[in-house]
C-alpha cells in the first residue's frame, strides 16, 4: 500500500493506481471527460488536473495517469487547478456548443458561453476519443479512428471510406458523452 | 576492410591523413543542403571538367558546411606548403576561371573569403599548420579566419570535422581522430567511467531542454528491461532550424560513434536514428555512413574485438514538428501516429516498445567522442559555469551575416548580433532576438549584455531550444512576431489535448483582436491567465511551451500591446488594420513607380506631379512604400 494525502487527508492506494482512483474510492470528487473505467486513461481533456507537491518541487499533473507516490501531497483544488480547469471548460463550450453534455458540465464551473463561441455548429462531439478507444480497446477492432490533426482532428473511420470491420454493436454510443456518435454513426459503417 | 585493433586504426588513420593533406593540390566544394541550394553541383562540375580538358594534376573533392551559409557555394583550395584558402559565392564562371589559375600555379585573388594557416584537428593531439616559413604576395596579405568578425568567437567542436573531410569518406574521418575514442571506451574504460565522464564533462542536452546527459545514461543503465535502446533525435522541426543537418551531412560518423560510445555506457545493443524525410540529402549520408561502418566491423557484432556489439537502424519521420517530442518520436517508431503520451514513468525506463530508452539529440551525440578523447575536464573549461561546452545556433532574420555559429556557451547577445551577425542593416535599430525556435521567447535590447546559456535563457522567459536565433530590428511588431509562432504551433498540435488545441488557438483570437484595434486592457490579463493555464495543462512541450512567445513579447513589449489596445496604433507600423499609407507631396517627385506597382489602382498622378492615393481603396499590401526610392510614401 502507498500512503499520501489529498487535501490534507491521509489516504492510502494500491501500487498500480493513479491518483483518480484513490480520490473515487474516497469519495473526493475530481472532474473528468476522457475518463472511463473501461478503456486505458488516455490524458487528452485535462480536466482532471491536480496539484501535486514531490517534495522538490510542485507541479501540477493529470490525476487520471498520474500513479500514487509514497509520502506525496495532493490538492485538488488550488488557483492553478482551478484556472486550467475553467480555461478548459471555456474553450470546450465554446468549441462545441451543441454538446448537452459540455452545457451541464459547464454549469458546474460556472463558465457561460463567451465571445468566441462558434455559431452554427450543430455537431456535438468534443473529441473525448472514449469511442475510438472503446471500439479498440474492449471491441478489439478498429472501425474508428482519428483522423487528421490539430484543430482540424476528427474522427472517422479508417481512410474516410467507412469501415466494414463496425459489427453494430453499439459501444461507440453507449460511451459517447454527447450526441455526437449518434450523429456519426451512419457514416462510419461501409 | 575491417577494423578491429588499434593498429587497424592507426593504419586507415595514415591513408586518411595522406588525403587530407596531399602532397598535390586538392580543391573542395562545400556540398551540404545550403551549399547545394546556392548551387554547388554546377561548381564542382565544372571545376571536374576543367581539370580534365587541363590535365590538372590534383583532386576535386566535396565536403560538409563550415556555416557560412550566406557566402555559399564555397570552395576551399588546398595547395601543400600554403593556407587553405576559401572562396565565396562561387559560380560557374569562377569556378572555370579558378581551375584555369590553379593549373597555371597561381591563386584567383577575386571571390576570396579567408585562409586558414592552421588546422585545430582538436581530437587528435593538436593543431596542424597548413605551412611552414613566410608566406608572400597576395596570400600573406589575406585576412585569415580568426580576423574576420563573423569567426572570431567561434569554435568548433561539434562542427568540428564539418568542411574539412568528405562525409562519406570513412579514412577521411579517422584521420581527424574518429574512432579512437570509442577504441578508448571499449578498451580502457568501464561503462561507469565513460557515464563519469561524460556527467563530469556537464554535458546538457543539445535538442532544447539541456537535460544533464550523464544523468540519463545512468538511469537508463540502472532501469530494468532488455534490450534497450539508443535513440538519437534527427526529426529537427523547427522552422530555420538547420544545425542537426549540417552536422549529419558534414560529418556522420562523429554520430555514430557517439551513439557508441552511449550505447556502451548504457547497455544497449540497438539503437534507431529518427530522421527527417524532407532531409533526403541526411538520409542519404547517413545509409552510406552506416554501411560504411558495418563493413569496418564499427557496427554490428563484437567491435574492437571488446565483447561490445551494437548496431543502428534509420527511421524516416514524416515531418511533423511533434515527431521531435520524445514520446511522440517513440511512438512513431513504433508505427503508431506520432502523439505524445503523459510522461510520468520515464522513457530511460519504459520507452519505446516500453522498454529503456535513451534519447539524444544529434549534436548532443557529436559531442560525446569529444569528452572521451579529451577528458571531462578539458571540456568542463570551456562554457559557463552551469552549461558547458558550445551550441551551434542558426543566425537569421534582420542581420548581414547569417549562418550557423558554433561558440562556447556564455557569448552575449549583443556579440551574437553585433560582431557575429555584423549588426542589423543601416538605419535600422535591433529591437530583439527570438531563441529557441516557436516556442523559445523574445529578448529585448535591454537584456543584450545576457550570456547565451541554458539557463540565463530560461531566467529570461526564452530557452535554448534547438537552436534557433531571429533577431528582429524595429521594422518588427511583437503582436505580430507572437501571432507568427502561434500560427506554427497552431499548425503542428497534434490535437490531442485541450489546452493545446484550443487554447493557443483562443490565445490567437486575441492577439488578432489587438491587431485589428479591438483589444481592451483585460483582454491582456485574459491572455496572461489563458497562458498559464496552457502551460499547466498541456500534455506535452509543444503545448506547455507554446505560450512562451506571448508571454516574453508581454513582459518586455506590453507598451506595445498597450500601444495596440489603447491607442489602436502599431508603433512598428505591421497591423494593416491600424496604419494608413499616405504620399508625401513634397517628397514626391512623380516617377510612377508606385502608380505601376499598386495592384488596387489606389494611386494615381501623372509623370513628374505629385501622385494621389485613394485610402478607400488602399488594402494596406505596403508596395508603394517598398517601391519608392524617395521615402514619399509615409506609414502612420
Ligand atoms: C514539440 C517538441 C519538439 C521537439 N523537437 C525536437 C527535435 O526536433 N530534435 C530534438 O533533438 N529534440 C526535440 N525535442 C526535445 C526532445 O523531446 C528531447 O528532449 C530531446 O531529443 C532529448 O535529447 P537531448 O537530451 O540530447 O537534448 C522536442 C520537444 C518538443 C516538446
Ligand atoms: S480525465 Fe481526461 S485527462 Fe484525465
Amino acid at each position: 500500500m502507498v500512503t499520501f494525502t489529498i487535501n490534507g487527508k491521509e489516504v492510502q492506494g494500491q501500487k498500480d493506481w493513479t491518483i483518480l482512483d484513490v480520490a473515487r474510492w474516497e469519495g473526493i470528487p475530481i472532474p473528468t471527460l476522457c475518463h472511463h473505467p473501461a478503456v486505458e486513461p488516455y490524458g487528452a481533456c485535462r480536466l482532471c488536473v491536480v496539484e501535486v507537491d514531490e517534495g522538490r518541487r510542485t507541479r501540477i499533473v493529470i490525476s487520471c495517469m498520474y500513479p500514487v507516490k509514497e509520502g506525496i501531497k495532493v490538492r485538488t483544488d488550488t488557483p492553478r487547478v482551478q484556472n486550467v480547469r475553467r480555461w478548459i471548460m471555456q474553450l470546450l463550450l465554446d468549441e462545441s456548443p451543441a454538446s448537452s453534455y459540455l452545457k451541464e458540465l459547464a454549469k458546474s464551473f460556472d463558465v457561460k458561453p463567451s465571445r468566441f463561441q462558434k455559431a452554427g455548429v450543430s455537431f456535438a462531439c468534443h473529441l473525448c476519443g472514449l469511442c475510438v478507444r472503446a471500439c479498440q480497446e474492449v471491441v478489439g477492432i478498429q472501425a474508428l479512428t482519428f483522423s487528421n490533426r490539430g484543430l482540424k482532428k476528427e474522427i472517422a473511420s479508417p481512410l474516410q471510406m467507412g469501415s466494414k470491420d463496425c459489427i453494430s454493436c453499439g459501444n461507440c454510443l453507449y460511451v459517447c458523452p454527447s450526441l455526437g456518435m449518434e450523429q456519426l454513426y451512419a457514416r462510419m459503417r461501409a | 576492410m575491417q577494423i578491429t585493433t588499434l593498429t587497424d586504426l592507426e593504419a586507415v588513420k595514415a591513408r586518411g591523413l595522406a588525403q587530407l593533406y596531399p602532397e598535390k593540390p586538392k580543391i573542395l566544394v562545400g556540398m551540404a543542403t545550403c551549399g547545394m541550394a546556392a548551387g554547388a553541383q554546377r561548381v564542382l562540375e565544372t571545376l571536374q571538367k576543367r581539370a580534365q580538358q587541363l590535365h590538372w594534376d590534383g583532386a576535386v573533392e566535396k565536403t560538409g558546411c563550415i556555416g557560412f551559409c550566406y557566402e555559399e557555394p564555397l570552395v576551399d583550395l588546398i595547395i601543400p606548403g600554403q593556407p587553405r584558402l576559401t572562396y565565396a559565392r562561387v559560380d560557374q564562371e569562377f569556378a572555370a576561371e579558378m581551375m584555369t589559375a590553379v593549373a597555371a600555379g597561381t591563386v584567383p585573388e577575386e571571390n576570396f573569403l579567408a585562409r586558414l594557416d592552421v588546422d585545430d584537428m582538436i581530437l587528435d593531439g593538436g593543431p596542424r599548420r597548413f605551412y611552414e616559413g613566410a608566406l608572400s604576395g597576395f596570400v600573406a596579405q589575406a585576412p585569415r579566419y580568426e580576423d574576420l568578425d563573423f569567426f572570431k568567437l567561434q569554435r568548433h567542436l561539434a562542427m568540428r570535422n564539418c568542411g574539412f573531410i568528405d562525409p562519406d569518406n570513412l579514412e577521411h574521418y579517422i584521420a581527424r581522430g574518429g574512432y579512437f575514442a570509442l577504441h578508448r571506451a571499449l578498451t580502457s574504460m568501464t561503462p561507469e567511467e565513460v557515464i563519469e565522464a561524460v556527467t563530469v564533462g556537464g554535458l546538457r542536452g543539445r535538442g532544447g531542454g539541456g537535460f544533464p546527459t550523464g544523468v540519463k545514461w545512468a538511469s537508463c543503465r540502472k532501469a530494468k528491461g532488455w534490450p534497450k535502446y539508443v535513440l538519437c533525435n534527427a526529426d529537427e522541426g523547427d522552422p530555420g532550424a538547420y544545425m542537426d543537418r549540417s552536422l549529419i551531412e558534414g560529418d556522420p560518423h562523429a554520430i555514430l560513434e557517439g551513439m557508441l560510445i552511449g550505447a556502451y555506457a548504457i547497455g544497449s545493443t540497438e539503437g534507431y536514428i529518427y530522421v527527417r524525410a524532407e532531409y533526403p540529402l541526411a538520409v542519404k549520408t547517413l545509409q552510406r555512413a552506416i554501411l560504411t561502418a558495418r563493413e569496418a566491423g564499427l557496427l554490428g557484432q563484437n567491435i574492437f574485438g571488446a565483447g561490445f556489439s551494437f548496431d543502428i537502424k534509420l527511421n524516416l519521420g514524416g515531418g511533423a514538428f511533434v515527431c521531435g517530442e520524445s514520446t511522440a518520436l517513440m511512438a512513431s517508431i513504433e508505427g503508431r501516429p506520432g502523439e505524445p503520451r503523459a510522461k510520468y514513468v520515464r522513457s530511460v525506463e519504459k520507452g519505446l516498445w516500453n522498454l529503456p530508452s535513451n534519447l539524444n539529440n544529434v549534436e548532443t551525440w557529436a559531442n560525446v567522442p569529444l569528452i572521451i578523447a579529451k577528458g571531462a575536464d578539458w571540456y568542463r573549461e570551456i562554457g559557463t559555469e552551469g552549461s558547458k561546452g558550445t551550441k551551434i545556433f542558426s543566425l537569421v532574420g534582420q542581420v548581414k551575416n547569417v549562418g550557423l555559429v558554433e561558440v562556447p556557451m556564455g557569448v552575449t547577445i549583443k556579440d551574437m548580433v553585433n560582431l557575429i551577425g555584423g549588426g542589423v542593416p543601416e538605419a535600422r535599430e535591433f529591437k530583439a532576438i527570438q531563441i529557441g525556435g516557436p516556442s523559445g521567447g523574445c529578448i529585448p535590447r535591454e537584456l543584450w549584455d545576457l550570456p547565451i546559456d541554458f539557463d540565463s535563457l530560461w531566467d529570461a522567459g526564452a530557452m535554448m531550444g534547438s537552436g534557433g536565433m531571429i533577431v528582429m530590428d524595429n521594422s518588427t511588431c511583437m503582436v505580430d512576431v507572437a501571432k507568427f509562432f502561434l500560427d506554427f504551433l497552431i499548425d503542428e498540435s497534434c490535437g490531442k489535448c485541450i489546452p493545446c488545441r484550443l487554447g493557443l488557438k483562443r490565445m490567437r483570437d486575441i492577439l488578432e483582436e489587438f491587431s485589428s484595434g479591438k483589444g481592451s486592457l483585460a483582454d491582456l490579463e485574459e491572455l496572461q491567465s489563458l497562458s498559464e493555464a496552457v502551460q499547466d495543462g498541456a500534455l506535452c512541450g509543444l503545448g506547455s511551451s507554446g505560450p512562451n512567445p506571448v508571454l516574453t513579447t508581454l513582459r518586455y513589449f506590453r507598451d506595445e500591446y498597450e500601444a495596440h489596445i489603447l491607442g489602436r496604433r502599431c508603433p512598428a507600423g505591421v497591423c494593416k488594420d491600424l496604419i494608413t499609407y499616405a504620399i508625401n507631396q513634397e517628397l514626391c517627385n512623380g516617377c510612377m513607380a508606385c502608380v505601376r506597382e499598386c495592384p488596387q489602382g489606389a494611386i494615381t498622378g501623372e509623370k513628374k506631379q505629385p501622385h494621389q492615393l485613394d485610402a478607400t481603396l488602399c488594402i494596406k499590401c505596403g508596395a508603394c512604400f517598398e517601391v519608392c526610392k524617395f521615402g514619399a510614401v509615409e506609414v502612420s
